[in-house]
């Protein structure tokens, strides 16, 4: 083996082993809080600082984030790629409001209330529309009982939220059966996927744990 | 928490983890048999028509930031992604990979990096993994124009996403291209179920890395849900027969 593979082994080893401490630690951390006094625990402690750590790095993950944003399109406008224009407006945007934020970071809320938030309503608009069309679509693309089950309930759900023009509530849809599909079916199939996810949660971090899924310095 | 609520916790997990190394030391001669999941055979061919075709394979991993409970599905996708750039590194087009956490980006950045150096590439392009915004309609914003732009035509949305995942698969349907689609959001699953080509529904997002890689741990992680599952299952049978009897 050579010296740069030599290298790049004891890299991987250490940073599982670092990880591996770690997630044991903070998961320690949570299930002995406290001592038996009642006061906070060592491993707490162990548990707070590794989170601090990680609020840290993240910070500084959004700076290399937004780095990496302005580098994908400078290069889009470089070689003039498709959309290159948008690409133009984003980095100006960005700049503008990096200045802004440092000349008049009190009013940086004014221009985030006035710019993004219309913009992102008017795609939470949009959304209804598309999902209107995605369910019509969904019979195109699986034809069977689960989806006429799935666009039946939804028809059901709409009828019994929006009251008609004139009708006003559907006896029967409106205090019945929407109760009973919201309150009841509804619930109980969220909690099994609930059940489901958090066992795939639980199994996922335990893998990691045992260094079997190592989503750091991957070139083992 | 409670000292014999955190206790009971540590039970759960200890017992699980035992299980799962158990199970991987007993199982690690014997072929896996899986489930039929057909998205994830039919993601298989879609990879393989995207080395043979030359257009890019697309990876977008939600929102999901890692010091925040979401992670875990980011993470599956995470491993997916792995598993994926290593099959598609005969391609001379990376995957892109798109995310709207800064630190799922640059685990994303690292990943490429890794296939890259493993498929012996000369080149790795650090702008294949992309932090596309850090609100849910900026990160769908822009994530569309990879999508619609550069040439994809295999997408596997995989982490945590909310409603703003039917845009995202919109835009996929506009291309005529592949999308495999899963969350751990309940919200998004309602939505990817009415909107994706082929969807996961619940716990099926985690197995995606087994399927992938059969590693002995992977598939023993699947067998410990199945346990646990049943396990749940019949403590929520005897709670209500119990709570019926006292009833009467």
């Amino acid at each position: 083996m050579n010296r740069t593979g030599l290298l790049a082994k004891v890299i991987t080893i250490t940073s599982t082993a670092i990880a591996i401490a770690s997630g044991v630690l903070v998961l320690a951390g949570y299930f002995f809080a406290q001592k038996a006094d009642g006061q906070s625990s060592l491993l707490t402690d162990i548990h707070l600082t590794l989170l601090n750590w990680a609020i840290i790095l993240a910070g500084f993950a959004i700076i290399i984030g937004i780095l990496n944003l302005f580098q994908v399109h400078l290069k889009k406008i470089q070689n003039k790629q498709k959309g290159s224009a948008y690409s133009l407006l984003l980095i100006i945007s960005l700049v503008f409001m990096f200045l802004f934020g440092l000349i008049r970071p009190s009013q940086m809320g004014v221009v985030f209330n006035t710019i993004q938030l219309p913009v992102e309503a008017s795609l939470m608009a949009l959304l209804a529309v598309t999902l209107t069309y995605a369910s019509i679509r969904l019979l195109r693309h699986r034809l069977n009982l689960l989806s006429v089950i799935f666009l039946v309930t939804s028809l059901l759900m709409l009828l019994g939220t929006a009251p008609l023009p004139l009708l006003g509530d559907i006896p029967g849809i409106s205090d019945w059966v929407r109760p009973f599909i919201a309150q009841v079916i509804a619930v109980a199939g969220a909690r099994g996927i609930l059940l489901g996810v958090a066992l795939g949660t639980l199994t996922t971090g335990l893998r990691i744990i045992f260094g079997a899924d190592h989503p750091y310095r991957g070139n083992k | 928490m409670s000292p014999w609520l955190g206790l009971a916790g540590f039970g759960v997990v200890f017992f699980s983890a035992a299980l799962m190394l158990g199970l991987s030391l007993l199982r690690r001669k014997k072929s896996p048999v899986f489930r039929d999941i057909p998205a994830f055979t039919r993601l298989r061919q879609a990879v393989e028509l995207v080395v043979e075709d030359g257009s890019h394979l697309h990876v977008s991993l939600g929102r999901g930031a890692l010091t925040t409970p979401q992670s875990a599905s980011a993470l599956a996708g995470l491993a997916l992604l792995r598993q994926l750039a290593n099959l598609a590194s005969a391609s001379d087009q990376p995957p892109i990979v798109t995310s709207g956490d800064a630190t799922l980006a640059i685990l994303s950045q690292d990943t490429l990096l890794a296939a890259a150096i493993i498929s012996e590439r000369a080149t790795y392009d650090s702008t294949a993994g992309r932090l596309t915004g850090l609100t849910p309609f900026s990160y769908a914003a822009g994530a569309i124009p990879v999508i619609r732009d550069e040439n994809v035509t295999a997408n596997i949305l995989m982490g945590n996403f909310g409603a703003e995942v039917a845009l995202l698969n919109e835009a996929i349907e506009r291309e005529n291209a592949f999308v495999l689609a899963g969350s751990d959001n309940l919200t998004a699953q309602a939505v990817i179920y009415s909107s994706a080509q082929e969807p996961l529904i619940g716990e099926e997002i985690y197995a995606a890395g087994a399927y992938f890689e059969s590693g002995p741990l992977h598939i023993a992680s699947l067998t410990v849900q199945d346990i646990l599952r049943w396990l749940i299952i019949m403590a929520i049978l005897v709670g209500t027969l119990l709570t019926l009897a006292g009833g009467l």
